[in-house]
């Protein structure tokens, strides 16, 4: 198990709260809450050692096109760079206010 | 209690109407009344195990049980579901103390004249290994909990798959005032992969599907009369039924009450033989009809 931590700077307010996915084989669980300030800040609990790049990668992907200003909270079994992709994009567009 | 007559041989679940692909909170969702449900310890609260972190486990923020209070069919409930695809469903101290919690405020409920009855969505490998005592020990306070609540309002158990439910959760199923299971369904004390590991293949090959389902299974199940209603995997069918339990209210008789009959079924079985040497697969209605039903 590894824990990881990023930050973005971001430009938009954000009013909604978001939880999707399971923490299950090849899957993941996030939680998407609004930023008090205009700072992203994501953590990661993952159960697959060694893949900080690659969770960079598709975080630096995300929020280049994501302008709002979320805190990510991520709890992952095991899942695929484009699972990742697809719950963070599920829990953008899915959220609550 | 009657059974139900929603017996069903075949599956044919429309697009979009599968309970069993649905998560443990869908599944409370798609069984609570629009604009009824309220989460009781959400994601959002993260009270997570302190336990697999420790062991190095990922944790998850509900702890694998979604716990809603609302309405089902017009009737106030708690609606419980284990999330299966989370640690095999498995119940450690947190998720198992929101179970236990969320009964014992029904039964608090319910004595000062709000009746709220509760329905457990079980897919769940029973305790929680990581948390073993732990575990147990919350475990026997639903087994307490759901017989305090009982006696006042339906307590309904739902196993629908694809886990099933075993171990001290299938003792909970069991003293639930009436249960629901889907033919994908498994229901039993210890599941087949435990039996083959802990006795060897030769007595149970858990890779043998249509063994392990004649055993375990949910028509098996519901032929021996251990459950009370067996549907089809679909949504609205497992709502009507858990509205038809919900009317019916309290049974005659609790199943965990009828000691004498099951022992005396118990000493039916014939155990000098083993049950897969020479072992035919039988259907659901000729097994009904060897046993008189």
């Amino acid at each position: 198990m590894e824990r990881l931590s990023f930050e973005y700077p971001s430009s938009q307010t954000v009013l909604h709260r978001a939880h999707v996915g399971v923490v299950g084989s090849g899957d993941l669980e996030v939680l998407l809450e609004p930023s008090p300030d205009h700072l992203s800040r994501v953590t990661v609990c993952t159960s697959a050692d060694g893949y900080s790049m690659t969770w960079k990668a598709v975080l630096d992907r995300f929020f280049l096109q994501y302008q709002g200003a979320v805190l990510l909270a991520i709890n992952d079994f095991g899942a695929t760079p484009g699972v990742v992709a697809l719950r963070l994009r599920e829990a953008v567009e899915t959220g609550t206010p | 209690m009657t059974k139900h007559a929603l017996v069903s041989t075949r599956d044919n679940t429309p697009l979009g109407q599968s309970f069993i692909e649905l998560r443990a909170r869908e599944r409370v969702h798609a069984l609570l009344d629009p604009g009824s449900r309220h989460e009781l310890l959400s994601p959002y609260d993260r009270v997570i195990s302190p336990w697999l972190l420790q062991q190095g486990i990922v944790a998850q923020f509900d702890d694998g049980v979604a716990v809603f209070r609302g309405k089902v069919a017009g009737h106030r409930a708690v609606v419980i579901a284990t999330e299966g695809a989370f640690l095999g469903g498995s119940i450690g101290e947190v998720s198992g103390t929101k179970i236990a919690c969320a009964l014992e405020l029904a039964c608090k409920d319910t004595q000062a004249g709000v009746p709220t009855a509760a329905v457990l969505i079980l897919d769940t490998g029973g305790v929680r290994l990581q948390e073993a005592n732990l575990g147990l020990a919350v475990i026997s306070e639903i087994h307490s909990a759901i017989v305090a609540l009982r006696r006042h309002v339906p307590v309904i158990g739902i196993v629908a798959g694809m886990v099933g439910c075993f171990g001290g959760m299938a003792l909970s199923a069991a003293l639930c005032s009436s249960l629901i299971m889907t033919r994908q369904g498994r229901l039993g004390m210890n599941g087949a992969e435990v039996i083959e590991q802990e006795a060897g293949i030769d007595e149970l090959d858990s890779a043998d599907r249509e063994l392990i389902w004649s055993i375990q299974g949910g028509e098996q199940r519901y032929s021996t009369n251990l459950v009370d209603a067996l549907v089809r995997d679909d949504v609205s069918e497992i709502k009507r039924t858990v509205a038809i339990a919900l009317e019916q209210g309290l049974p005659t008789e609790y199943r965990s009450d009828q000691v004498t009959n099951y022992l005396r079924l118990l000493r039916a079985v014939d155990t000098s033989e083993y049950l897969n040497a020479g072992y035919t697969p039988v259907s659901c209605v000729e097994y009904g009809a060897k046993n008189g039903q």
